[in-house]
This record gives structure tokens, sequence and C-alpha cells, in this order.
């Protein structure tokens, strides 16, 4: 490896989960610091200058969000969540407080490989796709400059709103977007609450775009948290 | 023989039971003397210092020192509790203050002069009342009774000093006193110390000494004092044997029958009754026997008969009434079946030619009861005297002033049925005056004869008797020679006369009897009948509103008095009732009293002596042992309610009441046992559904983890692959596991909180297909959405988790690539979802069993999960309101379908800029 390895800061207080994750991190090629606690967390993400971090919600001295917010004041740096099952309103807040992703507990080694690689093709500026200004996945092609978007070779027509919203994924494409934020970003900070719109919308988008609108291909849904492009 | 030595078990055990008793309470000690100014006080004052002494906790409650000032300067130094002021009739009375003792508590306490009677509006009449309050509550009590005032001497010192004393402290309080310190002083010392103005006042000393301080008096009540003090000691004595089993002792116990009448001798029966038993240590019962006879009594006596019975149980006597037209019959009965040994009673009324004649019960008792001994007691004033005594008695005593009523209507009857015996008299002369001459005399005199006859049938033996002499005097004047003269020439019609007078007395004292028995069976039935009616309601109420409704309702028709049934509350403070009132509910019931009676399971109220001055009546009603409620009636009349006969009726009503109640707790508390029993039975399926399915992949993953550990390099690079496979795998299995039972707890503890928002079906569909990706590989899963379903509004996650449930049993239990179809319908106010397999389908009869927590078609399978994933399913859709069933197909397979409810407004229409497109 001649690369420089990337750096990951592993803020949680379980020492076995720390062990699993150092353990497997390690044999994939990358350099694990280890946290306990938030507090620490913040500090080594700080002066080791860390490509990623990976942080468990449930800390003892801070909360989780905490965490999210104040390495977000100065910090661009991509930050994984690790949460318990069934807690959707930490994992949104956490999420609207800027992390990039989640994890649910337990996981596998696949999921969490995978989740790092999208987070810091993320970090590394804009992904290959957009570079041209024309975004493709599958059969799914999006020229941003034209603003025109194919399925296949067929030209999909769009209207305003639904293009916006189509936009907004493929720029975060690969991330997951919380509710607010797509309505933050397509209908502005007052429409926020009317979460239906968005789901109007996206079942809109899902008839002009998938094969099966039932079973999506491209525009998937984070149960409870909001909606992601698959890349 | 040796089993007659033995103490008898259950004299032990009420022994024991006593001494129990006696622990509880605080102790009484009592100050004895023969008259005021022995120095009853003065001693007690001394004991109580002594007691300071040994830091005891005492205080003096109430303490009267007449200005002695020799009593006062004991006072010094010893805490004195402030008397309670009472405002009566303009002046203000210095009263012991109950209340503040019970909240002081200390462990001796000083009241003086036991016999005191409360001013009015004090909860309880008399200090004696106060007093055994206070050793309930189980603090010691010093105070101080003079001999004049136990009320089985009343009498006696009535007789002796010729002045009645009213206020009077019942034998029980003596009898069960702990300790009695007689205080003696002899008559000539307390004559010289009243002289030297050492006890009353000297203005008033010389009024005293000419009233009661006779020297005579002196001597008599001192010995009184002694000897009383002395039957004591042999009490304690034979206590004192009985602890030591002294053999002697147990002899067959003594049973005293007092038999009363309604004359004035009753109350000094009683008295008698009370010391004989006393002396000889025996149960006492006083009996009133009301023949058909006494029924017929003016309500005064009957009444005064009912407060010689109260008289009778404040002295400690058990009180029966009988109704029976043989009174010998009755005692007998009574004597027979309670084992009484020796009866009491008056001497007989008739005397002479009437007793040989009519006989008398005495003689028929004596005659009949063979083992038992009869004391007759004879009457010390002429019956009249008596009489008169009786009535000033009754004035003077208010014990139950709502008793001495009269009834009118009864008077006006009478009246009728002199009038209807003249007129009988009238008819008999119109149509003997119509015979006259065609048919001999006697047979005039028939006539006459049937007139008194049906007069005495129908009216009774007044006007019978009237009549009689009535037609007597017609037939003399109209029929018998010589006419229009009462003078009889024939000394034969002399006969006529005679036997008319008896058949009149005859036929009236029949009629009567019979009628007062057809009365009395009347009243029977139609008691049976309501308690028939009562008991029938109280079956048949299935809450404690119903019953006390039902309650409430019977004894206002029976006491036609408006009455309320109160409860306590989880602190035991008796409440208010929750239920509506009805119109037979007394509005107003104070509740201080209630709780008074709920606490020491007595009565209280009007009529009885706690609290009297309080407008209703306090019942408890107790099941035996504790006490349930209270029931509080505003008698419209005492008589209704204090009888005897409605007495033992409320408290059969009371009994019903609280076997109604206490049925219905039991009832609760089987439910409650039996909803528990199935929690447990839940709780143990719980434990050996996770015991079972939590160790099976625990073993794999132990087994596989511990044979990687200790690998020595021995394993084949595809072995440790494999090894790790079936530890992913089942640890996977042990997550979902644990996740569906914590759901499944979170939904049963009801902390599931609903994210409701509007979701298209198709989104919850797709998002549950998404996440079951690769597994419906191989698999044709159809999802059949026809256009135009409205949003659901749901929590999508938990609805995904439902579909999510319904795809993974799916899954599992049907074929490999059967195929699978999802389906949504709309009605007019709910979506269906349904999952329907190709699979083996539903055994008969389990589709609803399928839904029950823990329950699995096949118990204990290879196939994991615990056999939770339906309850889950049931649980979420019942929180959104909805339902869920499975069914079998015509064609093969299963269908799972939930129903959401649509019963909130859609969410706005979005104006889409885009439309056009």
């Amino acid at each position: 490896m001649t690369t420089l390895k990337f750096k990951i800061i592993v803020i949680e207080d379980d020492p076995p989960i720390r062990r699993f994750l150092r353990t497997a991190l390690e044999t994939h090629g990358f350099e694990v610091v280890e946290a306990a606690t938030g507090k620490q967390g913040v500090i080594e993400a700080k002066i080791r200058k860390a490509d990623l971090v990976i942080l468990d919600l449930g800390l003892p001295d801070m909360d989780g969000v905490e965490v999210v917010k104040a390495i977000r004041a100065w910090s661009e740096m991509p930050i994984l969540i690790l949460s318990a099952r069934s807690a959707e309103i930490q994992k949104i807040e956490a999420l609207d407080a800027g992390a990039d992703d989640y994890l649910t507990k337990p996981f596998g080694l696949g999921e969490l490989l995978a989740r790092i690689r999208v987070a810091l093709r993320h970090a590394s500026g804009t992904s290959e796709q957009t570079q041209a200004g024309v975004f493709s996945t599958g059969n799914l092609k999006v020229d941003l400059i034209n603003r025109r978007v194919f399925n296949g070779d067929r030209e999909i027509h769009l209207t305003p709103i639904q293009y916006r919203l189509l936009a907004v994924l493929v720029k975060h494409a690969g991330k997951i977007l919380t509710h607010r934020q797509i309505l933050k970003e397509v209908w502005g900070p007052d429409c926020i609450e009317s979460a239906h719109y968005l789901r109007i919308y996206m079942s809109q988008l899902r008839h002009k775009l998938e094969a099966d609108p039932a079973q999506p291909q491209y525009l998937l849904t984070e149960s409870g948290v909001g909606y992601w492009l698959k890349v | 023989m040796a089993a007659n030595e033995r103490p008898n078990p259950d004299a032990l055990l009420a022994r024991v039971a006593r001494k129990q008793a006696k622990a509880r309470r605080g102790r009484l000690k009592i100050f004895f003397g023969a008259a005021a100014g022995v120095g009853k006080t003065y001693a007690m004052l001394l004991a109580a210092r002594e007691r300071r002494a040994e830091n005891l906790d005492v205080i003096v409650g109430l303490v009267e020192t007449h200005e002695r000032a020799e009593t006062k300067a004991l006072l010094e130094g010893l805490e004195v509790l402030p008397p309670r002021q009472i405002e009566y009739r303009g002046t203000v009375l210095r009263e012991f203050d109950l209340d503040a003792a019970l909240k002081r508590r200390p462990s001796i306490i000083l009241v003086d002069e036991l016999a005191h009677t409360n001013a009015p509006g004090s909860r309880h009449p008399k200090r004696w009342q106060d007093i055994e309050e206070l050793l309930d509550a189980g603090i010691d009590v010093y105070t101080a009774l003079n001999v004049q005032h136990l009320e089985s001497l009343n009498d006696d010192i009535g007789q002796i000093a010729g002045i009645r004393i009213w206020e009077t402290v019942p034998d029980t309080v003596f009898e069960a006193a702990d300790e009695v310190e007689l205080v003696d002083l002899p008559p000539d010392e307390l004559l010289l110390r009243l002289k030297e103005g050492k006890v009353y006042l000297p203005q008033q000393a010389q009024e005293a000494i000419r009233n009661f301080f006779r020297k005579g008096n002196l001597i008599a009540l001192r010995e009184l004092a002694l000897r009383q003090t002395a039957h004591r000691v042999d009490a304690q004595m034979l206590d004192y044997r009985e602890d030591n089993a002294i053999r002697e002792v147990w002899q067959v116990s003594e049973r005293i029958l007092v038999c009363i009448g309604p004359y004035a001798l009753a109350e000094r029966l009683v008295r008698a009754g009370k010391r004989f038993a006393v002396s000889l240590r025996a149960d006492w019962i006083v009996v009133y026997v009301e023949t058909p006879e006494l029924q017929r009594l003016p309500a005064e006596k009957r009444d005064a008969v009912l407060k010689v019975l109260r008289i009778a149980e404040q002295l400690g006597a058990e009180t029966v009434t009988l109704s029976s037209p043989a009174m010998s019959e009755a005692i007998l009965k009574l004597a027979s079946e309670r084992n009484v040994t020796k009866i009491m009673m008056g001497k007989p009324s008739r005397r002479g030619w009437r007793r040989f004649a009519l006989g008398s019960v005495v003689d028929t008792l004596i005659a009949e009861a063979h083992n038992i001994n009869i004391y007759l007691l004879g009457s010390p004033h002429k019956p009249e005297e008596a009489e008169d005594e009786l009535r000033l008695a009754e004035r003077r005593r208010d014990v139950l002033p709502g008793l001495l009523q009269r009834s009118k209507a009864r008077k006006q009857g009478y009246y009728l049925g002199y009038l209807w015996a003249a007129g009988a008299t009238l008819i008999s002369a119109v149509l003997a005056k119509l015979m006259h001459g065609r048919f001999e005399q006697s047979n005039l005199a028939m006539v006459f004869l049937l007139g008194v006859a049906l007069v005495a049938s129908r009216f009774g033996r007044g006007p019978s008797v009237f009549a009689s002499v009535l037609g007597v005097l017609v037939f003399d004047f109209f029929f018998v020679t010589p006419y229009h003269s009462f003078a009889v020439s024939d000394t034969q019609y002399l006969i006529t006369l005679g036997a008319m007078l008896a058949v009149a007395m005859l036929i009236s004292n029949l009629t009567a009897n019979v009628r007062s028995q057809a009365k009395v069976a009347a009243h029977r039935e139609r008691r049976a009948s309501m308690l028939y009616a009562m008991s029938k309601d109280l079956a048949a109420a299935a809450s404690e509103g119903e019953i006390v409704r039902t309650a409430v309702r019977h004894i206002y028709v029976e006491f036609g008095s408006q009455n309320l049934i109160l409860f306590p509350d989880a602190h035991g403070r008796i409440v208010y009732p929750q239920e509506e009132s009805i119109p037979e509910s007394l509005r107003q019931a104070d509740l201080s009293v209630a709780q008074w009676v709920f606490d020491h399971n007595e009565l209280a109220g009007q009529g009885t002596t706690t609290l009297p001055g309080t407008k209703a009546v306090y019942f408890p009603i107790d099941d035996g042992s504790t006490v349930l409620g209270v029931l509080a009636l505003n008698p419209v009349n005492l008589r209704r309610v204090f009888l005897p006969e409605q007495q033992k009726l409320l408290a059969t009503f009371l009994r019903l009441i609280a076997q109604a109640l206490t049925r219905l707790r039991f009832a609760d508390q089987a439910k409650k046992v039996a909803l528990q029993a199935e929690a447990e039975g839940l709780r143990n399926s719980l434990l050996s559904s996770i015991s079972h399915d939590l160790r099976t992949p625990l073993a794999t993953i132990v087994g596989s983890a511990s044979t990687l550990a200790e690998d020595d390099g021995s394993l084949k690079p595809e072995d440790r692959k494999e090894l790790s496979r079936a530890i992913y795998d089942e640890a996977r299995r042990m997550s979902n596991l644990v996740s569906n039972i914590l759901d499944m707890a979170r939904l049963d503890a009801g902390m599931i909180r609903l994210h409701r928002e509007w979701y298209p079906v198709e989104e919850i569909i797709g998002t549950v297909l998404t996440r079951f990706g690769k597994q419906t590989a191989g698999r044709e899963v159809k999802v059949a959405l026809p256009p135009g379903i409205p949003l659901i509004y749901c929590d999508a996650v938990m609805i995904e988790q439902v579909l999510a449930n319904l795809l993974e049993n799916a899954l599992r239990y049907t074929p490999a690539g059967s195929p699978l179809e999802i389906a949504a319908e709309t009605s007019a106010d709910s979506v269906e979802i349904s999952l329907a397999d190709r699979g083996p389908g539903i055994p008969e009869g389990l589709e609803n069993r399928l839904f029950e927590k823990f329950y699995r078609v096949r118990e204990e399978t290879a196939q994991s999960g615990v056999g939770l994933g339906l309850p889950i399913c049931r649980a979420i859709v019942a929180v959104h309101g909805g339902s869920i069933r499975a069914h079998n197909r015509a064609d093969g397979g299963a269908v799972f379908a939930f129903v959401l409810p649509l019963d909130q407004p859609p969410p706005d229409v979005l104006q889409d800029e885009g439309a056009a497109s």
C-alpha cells in the first residue's frame, strides 16, 4: 500500500465492539484510533486529523448528537453513526445535526465497509458521476446541466418540483437524507413539517423512473428516517 | 377421672384471648370510694406523682379539685391537658378533651369522675365511654368512682339514701377494670372533714350533710363499697385459681334466664338478675315474650319494656325477644336451647281463684322445668305505685326520646268499634222486636247473642263486652217482664245475661288471639318475602354500585328512611360515594361519625349512646371479622329502627349486604387470580420458548467460536469459513429473536408511542420488499395495487414490521419458489393489505390461535422463531385501531390480511405545479 492509510476515529464505550472494529478495519487497511468517551473522541478527531468518525450514539458522558454538533462546528469530515434498533428519532436527530450515515446494531462487516467507502467518496469532493455534470446509475441518467432525465434511452419529463427532488437526491447520492433535509432543500424551510408532500412526490418520481414502483431499484426509502438514491 | 382434672380447652382459649385483648388495651385503674370526700382524687394524684417519678409519661386529662387546697397542691408539676370549652345555654362548660388526649397519647392519663355525664354535643354522652376509647387506644387510665354510681346498686342506694342517682356507670366497666383501689375513710372522719370544710366549700357543706351525708347513709355506703371490692377480690381469686388450673373451679357454668314483662318490676328483676349472675359468675339472658295479649298493650308500655331490655344490655346481659302465644312454652324452649340452669321472674300476677282457674306461667314452669331452679322476685310496692314509678322513670330517662309516641289511628278504630257495638245491638233489638210473640223468649236472646258474637269477632273485647251489657239491658228492658223496666222478675234471665257476657268475652278473646296471630303470621310472611326479595336482588347484583342501590331501596321500603352506604377509600378513610344518588339516598351524612363507626365497629348516632346528637343513625356493615362499610340511616321514627324485631330485621339486612359485598369481592379476587394464573402461564411459555430459542443458536455460536479459538492450525480454511458463517447466521437469528421479544414487551407494556404520518401504501410495501431483497430471490412476488389508494395515517416503521413479519413467515413456512401476492384494497372507511401464499395453508381451526403469543403450529421444531411474529402484528394493528386475520384460500395456500381504518381526514391536496407533465 503506497497510498496514505485513511484514519478512522472509533468513538464507542463498549470495549468488545471497539476491539472488533479495530481488528476488522485494520485488516482492511484503515488506521484506527479508539476513544471511549465523547469528549475524548472530539479531541482525538481534532488532533489526529481523522478522515472519518464512527460514533456510537449511546455514550456515557455526552449525547451522541452533541458529539456530531461539536465536530461539525469545525469539520466536514464524514461521521458514521452506530445506533440501536428502533431509535429512529435519535438517528434523524444525528443526521439532521450533520452525520452522514448510520448503521444499526448489530451489523456485519460488509455493510460497515460499504458505508465507509460511500462516506469517504462523498468526502473526497464530487463523486465521479457528477463531475461531467451527468449522473448515472443503472439505467437512470440525469443531465444536471440541461436538466434532462433519461431512463435508458427514453427521456422522462418531470415537473419542476419532481426534478428538484431528484436533483437533491442526486447531489447526495448514496447518502441517507432525512425528510427534513429534503423538504428544506426542495420546498424551503417553511415546509419541513409537511412530510406527506415529499412522499407523494417520491411516489410520482418512482412511477416515472422505476420499472416497478413497489419494488424500487433507485429511489429507496430508509424506513422512518428518509430517502436515498442508490448508487 | 383424669380427664376431668384437665382444664377445659375452651375455657383456656377464652382466657388466653382475654389476656391478649388486655395486652393491647390500656389498663384501667379505678380509685373507688363510698362517697365524695373520702380522698379518691387525692389518692389518684399521689399515684400519678409516683408514676411520674418513675419517669412514665403521665398527664392529667381532667381532675376536679373542688378547690381543695391539698389536692391542688398535688397537681403541681404534672402536665394538665387543657379542658374543652363547650358553650351550652349561655354557660361555658369545661369538658374532658378526648381528641386532644388521643392525639397526645400519654402512657397514663388521669380522668376524674367516671360517672360524669358529658355536655350535650360531645362524642359520647358518658365519660366512661370516653375512657373506653382511651383504653382501646392503648392508653392507661386512672379514674375515680363512688359506689352510688354503680348501675346495679342504683336501686339499693335509692332505697338506702332516699334519693335516686341518675349518673350511673355500667357494672361491666367496673368489672373490666384491671385494678380497683379502695379509698376508705370511716364515716366519722369524713363528717369531721366535712365540718372542717375540707370536702366542699363551707356554704355547701351543711346542705350536703343534711341531704346525703347522714351518718347512717355513710355507713351503708361504706359497707356497699367494701362489699363490692370484696366481690372483686373474690373474682380475682377465682381467676387466679383458673389460671393455676385448680380443679374444683371446673364446674358446669351457670346460665340464668331473667323473664321480664311490661311491669315496673322488670327493671328491678334485671338488676337483681345482674347481681345474681355476678355472684354466680354466670352468663345471663333477659327474655321478653310478647304474647298476642301483650302486643295489644299501649305503645308506652311496650317501649318501657324495650328500655328495660336496653338497660339489661348495658348491664352485660344478652337480650332476647320472643313472639309466641304461649309464654311458658316459649320460655321453656329457650331455656332448653340455651342450657339455662336458673330462671328468675316476678311473682305471679294472678292470685287466688284466677291463678287456680287460669293457671300462671310460674306454675307451668315449675311443673315442667325439671332441672331448672326457679327464683321469684316480689314487688316491694303495690302494683299502682310501681306503675307510677315506671312512668316517672320514663320521663326522666331520655335514653330513647323518639320512642314515646302514641298512635292516633288506633284510637279512632277503637271508638268505631263501640259505635258498631251499639249499632249491632240496635239491629238485634229490631230483629227481636219482629220476632217477639212468635218465638220463645230464649230464642230472642239468641239474636242478641249473635250480635254480640259478631261484634266480638270483628272489634275485640271492649266493644263486645259493651255490646253484651247493652244487649242484656235492652233485652231486659223490652222483652222481659215486666216490660220497660230493668227489674228482673225471673232469676233465670240472670243466667242468660251471664252466658251472653261469657260468650262475648270468650269469642272476643279467641278472635283477638286469632287475629293477632294472623297479624304476626302476615308480618312474618311479609318480612320473609322482603328478605327473599332483597337477597334475590343482592344475589343478582353484579357491581358494588348495584348492591348499594338495591340495599338502599329495600331499606327505604322497610324502614321508611332515606339512607346511604359509605365505603372507605384505599387509606381506610370513609368517603362520599362516587355513584349518583337515587331518590331513596340520604343526602347528608356526617363522615366523621361514619368514620368512628367504621373504626370501632359499633353503631352511633341518634338513639344510641355515641354521638346521640347526630341526626342519622350509623350502622357498621361487617362480615363477621372486618367492617366493610357504614350504613347511614335517617330514621323517620326511632321505633321503626330500634324495636327489637326491627333491629333484628335491620341486622339481617346488614348481614345480607355484607354477604353480597363479600361475594363480589371474592369474585373480583378470583378473577384477579385467574388473570394472574394466565399471566403466569404466559410467562412460563415465554420462558420455555426463550430458553429453547436462545439456547439453540447460542450452542452453535459457542461451539463454533471455541473451535476457532482453540485452533492450532489444523483447521482447513474452508472449515474456518464454515464455522464463521455458522456463528454469523446464528447470531443474526438471535438478534432477530431478541428484537422481537423486546418489541413485544414494549407493545405489551404500552410503551409504544406511534409516530403517525401520511404514507402511500406503495412506499410501505416497497420498503419491505427492498429490505427482503435477496431473500425473495427465486420467488415471484406479485404486487397488486389498484390506482387511487389513499394515503394511510400510520406509523410506517411499525406497519412495515407487520408486513415484514408476515412476509418472513410466508418465506419460512411455504415451499421455496412458490409465488407470493401482496395486494391492497380500499373500502369506504378502511384499507386492507393482504399477503397470499401458495403454501400448505393453516390447519383447520387454528386461524385465530396463530395470533396468540408463543403459539407455533408445530412445537419445538428446528424452524426458528419464538412464535411472536404474529402476536406483534396483531398488537401493532390493534394500536392503529385495525384488525388482522388469517384464512385459507379456496385453491390452496393461506391469506394473512390486516385492515387499517381511514378514520382521519386526509391531508391537504397538493397543488402540483407541474401537473401538466
